[in-house]
């Protein structure tokens, strides 16, 4: 009873300077509504931009070249979506370089995982020596912006014969995305408690056992998380596959979308609706992880 | 969440890695390794990755900064060493100067506007109803999920000369507002992308609108875990709003803030992708920040890799000169 007396009753000394007549229920309904606008105006803001993306890649040409704000297509046509799939861009289907991307993404996140898992499975469950110079060179290498390996990683690939070879994005994006994957996923490890690990070693189980049937289902949520992270990074990488790939069967999404920007002017519908091909499986991806995410990029980076 | 709610306090209980040699004999045997053997075998794969894809190419950066590699030296013929005169060229290039001056204003300007916008956003999720909290963040979410060449290329559409929506929306504006503001009123065909300036205003509404959402978000993971009887006694004291703000809720969430604040500098400090197709590639060379003059000498021809590497150094420098402060801190007070 004190307690819910007490917000009332003890600001009223603050109360008094701006008094303006107003009931304080009044006032509390109309703070009530002034917050609810701002997140609306805030909701359009963030997605407005993302909406204008969908609706343009489903108008007709004549709704998507004029000066008028057009903000429900006023009839919807797919003619976009079918022209990049089969006509294509820059000499081949839209297919194609969704599916590069994929094996790209994916084949980092395969040989990522693996790497990743053992390193912050060392970190996390073991003491020693140079493992603290370990964790300083995950943090440092973090710190070198990926545009600065551009020329000599570009001279590598060539000598090993990698260049024009989805291979070499591959182990490109592994490089790229492995510190920051060691480092989320070390917390991960480090909060299965070692009790379960104790006590399957006590019941005679062999150290590969206790790390398969324990450790690994209880990490799984956490390696998941970071294995999306590295699909993201590597299904968005521009720069590398800018310059590693120059025929254009090799092309994957973020440098095809640059097609689209061409000889004869804009073809708006079609890189609206390639934008869109490309940004669904991320936002599918984000909504699933989305609070791991937050807390392991966060506490990933701040924390031992 | 519930790891940020332990940084905002400062503590942390993770347990602590394996120590007792006498149990680390014991379980060697069973395994056929040695036990101190085992940490190793597993960060070997790792740290190979990290030392040939990322070590390695550093120091090969450096020796190529001081070389002349051209076309003749991609196909196989040996470099030739200028010693400094890569960075003497750059250091002569006016594009140089105003490339480093448009990546160090965006990257200001940008992490400012991010982190207020950000925390403001942070600070109404928390004080928002439940359901409306959540709607606010799947929409903010799904701002920050677009992938960076399609956030480029919609707000190009957005900043499109003749069907913008902005030119649009600034055509709204009542005549004599938009006069007094801008000096204009008519806004039908204004050309954004094509002016270095007013490029750079839309790559930071660009930037900024993606890259709210995440401060947003950990703000409010951070607020979270601020004890609600630290409110409670602010509130019976009488203490304003923004007082309480500047006296509880900035000193607790300093940690976050400070994460924050080095992972956007880091984030905008490089930007690539989306500069890349606001400017329609590497063709204004007044539009340049480091990232991408850099990437234009060595990669447009006729490639100049040697220059284009001095910048690539240049550009690491600043960034480890800036975050070195805060791998110190780590380094410092947590504990690895």
């Amino acid at each position: 009873m004190t307690t819910s007396l007490s917000p009332r009753t003890a600001p009223a000394s603050r109360r008094r300077p701006s008094s303006s007549g107003m009931s304080p229920l009044a006032r509390k309904r109309l703070s009530r509504a002034a917050l609810n606008t701002a997140g609306v105006l805030v909701f359009l803001f963030a997605t407005f931009p993302v909406y204008w993306m969908v609706s343009t890649a489903l108008k007709t040409n004549d709704q998507i070249f004029t000066t008028d704000f057009i903000p429900i297509p006023r009839e919807i046509t797919f003619e976009h979506v079918e022209r990049i799939l089969t006509e294509g861009v820059a000499g081949n289907s839209i297919w194609v370089y969704m599916r590069n991307s994929a094996i790209v993404a994916l084949g980092t996140v395969l040989i990522g995982a693996v790497f990743a898992l053992l390193a912050a499975t060392a970190i996390a469950r073991f003491r020693f020596r140079g493992r603290t110079s370990f964790l300083i060179l995950l943090l440092v290498v973090q710190m070198i912006p990926a545009e600065a390996l551009l020329i000599p990683l570009f001279l590598n690939v060539r000598r090993l014969g990698l260049y024009d070879n989805l291979l070499g994005l591959i182990v490109i994006n592994v490089g790229l995305t492995l510190p920051f994957g060691v480092w989320m996923l070390r917390t991960f490890v480090a909060a299965v408690p070692k009790s379960l690990e104790e006590a399957a070693w006590i019941d005679g189980a062999s150290r590969f056992t206790t790390f398969w049937r324990v450790l690994f289902p209880l990490v799984a949520p956490g390696l998941v998380a970071t294995s999306i992270f590295s699909f993201i990074t590597a299904w968005n990488e521009l720069i590398f596959a800018l310059i590693l790939m120059s025929e254009s069967s090799g092309y994957t999404m973020p440098v095809a979308l640059q097609f689209f920007f061409g000889q004869r002017g804009v073809d708006w519908g079609a890189i609206m609706a390639g934008s869109t091909m490309m940004t669904i499986p991320v936002v599918v991806f984000f909504l699933l992880v989305q609070r791991r995410m937050v807390s392991g990029l966060v506490a990933g980076a701040v924390k031992g | 969440m519930t790891n940020t709610s332990t940084i905002a306090r400062g503590g942390g209980n993770l347990p602590t890695p394996e120590r007792s040699p006498k149990r680390s004999r014991r379980q060697a045997k069973a395994s056929g390794l040695p036990a101190w053997v085992i940490p190793y075998v597993l960060i070997v794969p790792g740290l190979l990755v990290i030392a040939g894809l990322l070590l390695y190419p550093l120091i090969q950066m450096i020796v190529i900064s001081f070389q002349k590699v051209g076309l003749r030296q991609i196909r196989g013929v040996p470099a030739d060493w200028v010693g400094g005169d890569n960075y003497t060229q750059i250091l002569d290039n006016e594009i140089f100067w105003s490339s480093l001056r448009n990546t160090v204003v965006f990257a200001v300007i940008t992490v400012t506007l991010t982190l207020v916008l950000g925390t403001a956003v942070g600070t109404l999720l928390n004080k928002l109803s439940r359901r409306m909290s959540a709607l606010v963040i799947v929409g903010i979410m799904s701002a920050w999920a677009v992938p960076p060449v399609a956030q480029g290329v919609i707000w190009r559409w957005l900043f499109d000369a003749d069907a913008g929506m902005i030119n649009w929306g600034l055509n709204l504006l009542p005549d004599w507002f938009s006069e007094m503001l801008f000096g204009r009123a008519d806004w039908t065909g204004e050309p954004w992308l094509n002016d270095p300036f007013s490029l750079y205003i839309a790559l930071i509404v660009c930037v900024v609108w993606a890259s709210f959402p995440f401060i947003a978000v950990s703000v409010l993971a951070g607020l979270k875990g601020i004890p609600s009887e630290l409110y409670e006694a602010a509130r019976v004291d009488g203490s304003s709003a923004w007082r309480t703000f500047r006296k509880i809720t900035l000193p607790l969430l300093k940690p976050v803030f400070s994460v924050l604040t080095i992972l956007s500098i880091i984030w905008n400090f490089k930007v690539f992708s989306q500069l890349y197709v606001l400017m329609n590639g590497p063709t204004n060379r007044e539009a340049f920040n480091l990232s991408m003059f850099s990437f234009a000498e060595a990669f447009r021809s006729p490639p100049k890799m040697g220059t284009g590497a001095a910048i690539a150094v240049i550009l690491t420098v600043l960034l480890l000169i800036v975050t070195a402060v805060y791998i110190r801190q780590i380094v410092k007070t947590e504990e690895l």
